[in-house]
């Protein structure tokens, strides 16, 4: 399967933009990408605007575009279940229920969101019964496992600060990125504590954005104008819904997804070269790089501090800024990191361009922790 | 008395109707199933562990420990300003369950992985009065 059209649309503030018009803006860009008309897509997949949000959203999308798919699906969770889609969407290809699939996502938290949509979106979160009434937040919910991971490995506010201080550097490289001006661990730990033990600077950008992909199989490759970019694995694994039910706080079904993806593509951790891991809260990178074999548990709050994420560190990770400095408009979120591993692979990055990056693993997670995708992506078909 | 009118009050349901009368009579049930002795919450209509429909209710002693906390320096919504800063925990009772709660009545920063709490009822409306935790008193 082949990644063949991959574009962003601006992020940040687009006030200028409705989350639809986005969804669509981001659509037209990665068909123009693949070179492709929109009546050559016969799969449509998209995921839910919060801010705008349709009954049938990818219908919806369909209809705005004029387009009938063969193939219509949309995801309403974020993190993980972009990723997920992508599978399905193979899957659908594979099995030969359609050969062109268009996944497009796109929100506008940042400018979107009425005061009723964003304290429906806070309580929404947890258990409605057995959590919710207890006044959560959604760094709070996290912030519960950071603990557990701290009293665990002895991890430090300063390890998962340096988690933040990575990203940053990346997105200083990257024009399109939203937060740019470097910063230091003592900035993030200076931030206002927002819920102990994660300060503002733990916690990802709240942003309008959007991005799409153009996904068919890989024979077809050679019939797009870019270099094309493979799925060489994906997996999932789900753990839980609420933190409360979780198995464990510290050790999450990355490990399943991960492991199921590195088992399709017949790789391992050591063989990626770039990993775009999903950065909601800066512990959740920590749990992650852990889970995913590029660190023993525990260690990688050590790893990211010495460096080991750096562009020339050993695990060059989030090389767009993450959505702690690049943008995060909510369940499109994770679709930043895919598109940015193409980029990365297209060997197009720029100032940010990992040398000779040949394979990425990519890696979402929805809920608190619950949901996890990974997929790994290579230059070449295998 | 504290307003609690502004906040996420619960909607119990069918199957949870009979656990939230129990908060209003001051006790934390539990679930036991009677087929495998697995306990669990929140309450479901199949035992968890062995999809037995027999499970039946029982009173937890109310006691356990911190398994994690945080201290909330931002209110997730208006009505609960007062209460800030306030602790949010996950807490094991003694039976084997874990569950959501807020930890009260003590500095939040004195609250530490491990503490052992007991359960407390905070009536917020005439129909839900909730389960909250404060340190246990050394035995």
């Amino acid at each position: 399967m082949a990644i063949v059209g991959a574009a962003d649309t601006e992020v940040g503030k687009i006030p200028h933009l409705s989350p639809t018009a986005l969804c669509i803006d981001a659509a037209r860009r990665a068909l123009e990408d693949a070179g492709i008309s929109k009546d050559q897509v016969d799969g449509l997949v998209t995921c839910n605007s919060m801010a705008e949000p349709y009954m049938y959203h990818a219908e919806a999308i369909a209809e705005y575009l004029q387009i009938f798919p063969r193939y219509c699906i949309s995801a309403n969770a974020g993190g993980g279940t972009t990723f997920s889609t992508i599978q399905h969407a193979a899957t659908a290809i594979a099995a030969g229920v359609c050969d062109t699939v268009l996944v497009t996502m796109a929100d506008c938290l940042r400018t979107g969101l009425s005061r009723e949509q964003a304290k429906k979106m806070q309580s929404s979160t947890g258990h409605p019964e057995f959590e919710t009434p207890y006044g959560a937040t959604v760094p709070a919910f996290y912030a519960l496992i950071a603990r557990a991971h701290m009293d665990t490995y002895g991890t430090t506010p300063e390890q998962m600060a340096a988690v933040a201080v990575s990203g940053r550097r990346h997105a200083a490289r990257n024009p399109a990125a939203q937060m740019r001006e470097l910063i230091t661990v003592e900035d993030v730990l200076n931030s206002r504590m927002i819920a102990d033990p994660l300060h503002l600077l733990d916690c990802s950008l709240v942003s309008d954005g959007g991005a799409a992909i153009v996904l068919a199989s890989a024979e077809r490759a050679a019939d797009f104008p870019h270099d094309s970019v493979y799925i060489l694995g994906a997996g999932e694994g789900h753990s839980h819904e609420h933190i409360s039910q979780a198995r464990s706080l510290t050790t999450s079904a990355a490990l399943e997804s991960g492991q199921r993806a590195y088992r399709m593509a017949g790789l391992g951790a050591a063989d990626i070269d770039v990993a775009q891991i999903y950065d909601c809260f800066t512990p959740v990178v920590l749990i992650e790089l852990e889970d995913l074999g590029f660190c023993e548990k525990g260690e990688a709050g050590a790893f990211v501090e010495s460096q080991g994420t750096a562009l020339e560190g050993p695990l060059p990770m989030n090389t767009h800024g993450g959505m702690l400095s690049h943008c995060h408009p909510g369940n499109p979120g994770a679709m930043f990191s895919l598109t940015e591993a193409v980029t990365q692979l297209r060997r197009i990055a720029g100032d940010r361009q990992v040398q000779d990056a040949e394979v990425a693993l990519v890696h979402g997670q929805g809920g608190i922790m619950s949901s996890h995708a990974t997929l790994i992506l290579g230059r070449e078909r295998d | 008395m504290t307003d609690h009118s502004g906040k996420f009050l619960p909607r119990p349901r069918p199957e949870t109707a009979a656990w939230w009368q129990s908060c209003r009579e001051h006790k934390l049930n539990i679930q036991r199933c009677s087929g495998c002795g697995a306990f669990q919450f929140y309450p479901r209509i199949v035992c968890s562990s062995c999809m037995s429909g027999k499970v039946e209710w029982v009173q937890s002693a109310g006691r356990g420990k911190v398994v994690t906390f945080t201290i909330c320096r931002l209110p997730v919504a208006e009505a609960y300003t007062a209460d800030l800063p306030y602790v949010v925990a996950l807490i094991r009772l003694e039976e084997g369950p874990t569950m959501m709660s807020n930890i009260g009545e003590c500095e939040p920063e004195s609250v530490a992985i491990g503490m052992p709490v007991e359960v407390t009822f905070q009536k917020w409306s005439d129909d839900i009065t909730i389960p909250q935790f404060l340190p246990a008193l050394a035995s």
